[in-house]
């Protein structure tokens, strides 16, 4: 059995673990308020620009020279996947569950015989793809997630990414990344950049025969040029708001069970703790009345 | 009823609208309330959706015409016009992202001194 002491520090120890997992809790749940407001505000936005994206799709629907950010290069053979991550590890399943999904998608498409690339965003998905998928990067961006994420993140991000599309190295491009539900759950989901796909029509929406009478100004292609890479950008770093939120979020329910088990750890600690030194106490009398008792 | 600041001019988008798609200049998006301007915001460029139940303004970036601070919006431009002199003259796809950028700013200050 342990002894006194050895306990004394064990319990010493988790206590002061317990100290340091719930100030990072009280911090995370600070900054999750900060992030969820902002990704819920950047969620109208987005919606706006792929619903007007939508209507000029139709419009220049069957027109030649469609840019390949709209309708893809027509082919099928690379896969662009961008996990977005956070930088930092303590926030439980939030980052694996990314890397999951990501890792059953390229195993999906590789057994289909499509190529894979990977740009993974934070640091913790650079460092798990280049584990086993190295050969498969093609760039990185690291450092994003801080207090306030700039667009100009989003903004280079989309550009690489236009650029590739551009270049015809990337058919296919999609997001991983958690979706901010509640500071409880984060959805890993997978969103197709490009080529674009067009949303099912709410019930709200207006019906799809009234879109064809759209006017527009100055033209289809000088809006839809100005649009596409504005709306690769938006829909980026709506995504990059909703990591920051989903990793505040997941960090704070994950240090709340941490702190959580120290307690309960503490509490176990301690009764071994208090029935040792009861244990040793009695033992210490039985040695001295025996000792009395053989005078 | 909302005037907007169009790349080919101003449009007003009213009810029963033909529904329109438009890129917005920097400029003043106003809205009015029959006679009565009720709001007025400077946007920096953007799109506008219009139909005829509804006006979506997508802008870069949308300030109050209230809150504009003429001091930021001279220091931006000159900061662009550095950046002008600096850019080399044969990158037109460059030059014409700064002139737009630099009209946006020359009409921040000027909504922001029509309103002061």
């Amino acid at each position: 059995m342990a002894s006194l002491k050895e306990l004394r520090a064990r319990i010493g120890s988790i206590k002061s673990t317990r100290k340091i997992t719930s100030a990072m809790k009280m911090v995370a749940a600070a900054k999750l308020r900060r992030a969820q407001a902002s990704a819920e505000a950047a969620r109208p936005y987005a919606a706006a620009m792929r619903r007007m994206l939508g209507e000029l799709a139709v419009a220049v629907q069957g027109e030649g020279g469609v840019p390949r950010l709209l309708a893809g290069t027509g082919q099928d053979k690379v896969h662009l996947l961008v996990p977005l991550t956070s930088d930092r590890g303590l926030c439980g399943g939030f980052n694996s569950n990314v890397h999951r999904l990501t890792v059953q998608t390229i195993r999906r498409l590789q057994s289909e015989g499509k190529t894979v690339r990977l740009l993974p965003v934070g640091r913790r998905a650079m460092n798990f793809f280049s584990r086993d998928y190295a050969d498969l990067i093609v760039d990185h961006v690291t450092g994003v997630s801080g207090k306030e994420i700039p667009f100009s993140v989003a903004s280079d991000l989309g550009e690489k990414i236009n650029a590739l599309v551009e270049a015809g190295e990337v058919d296919v491009c999609a997001l991983v990344f958690n979706k901010f539900h509640n500071a409880m759950t984060q959805v890993p989901t997978s969103q197709q950049l490009v080529p674009m796909l067009m949303e099912e029509q709410g019930a709200g929406d207006v019906p799809a025969d009234n879109v064809a009478q759209y006017e527009f100004e100055p033209d289809e292609a000088t809006i839809l040029a100005m649009l596409l890479p504005r709306n690769l950008q938006v829909q980026i770093y709506a995504a990059l708001l909703e990591t920051a939120a989903g990793e505040n979020g997941a960090r704070m329910t994950a240090m709340d069970n941490a702190t959580r088990n120290a307690g309960r750890s503490i509490d176990s600690l301690t009764q071994v703790y208090n029935r040792t030194r009861q244990t040793n106490i009695t033992n210490e009398l039985i040695e001295i009345i025996s000792g009395a008792q053989a005078v | 009823m909302a005037v907007l600041p169009g790349m080919e001019g101003d449009i007003a988008a009213m009810p029963e609208h033909a529904p329109m798609m438009l890129l917005l200049r920097g400029g003043v998006v106003a809205l009015h309330e029959g006679d009565v301007v009720t709001d007025r915001f400077f946007v920096a460029g953007g799109f506008a959706d219009i139909t005829g139940t509804r006006c979506t303004v997508l802008a870069d970036k949308a300030v109050p015409v209230s809150e504009i601070s003429i001091d930021n919006a001279t220091a931006q431009l000159e900061a662009l016009s550095e950046i002008w002199d600096k850019t080399d003259k044969t990158d037109m796809t460059r030059l014409s992202a700064l002139q737009d950028q630099i009209l946006a700013v020359r009409a921040e200050i000027d909504a922001g001194v029509g309103n002061a």
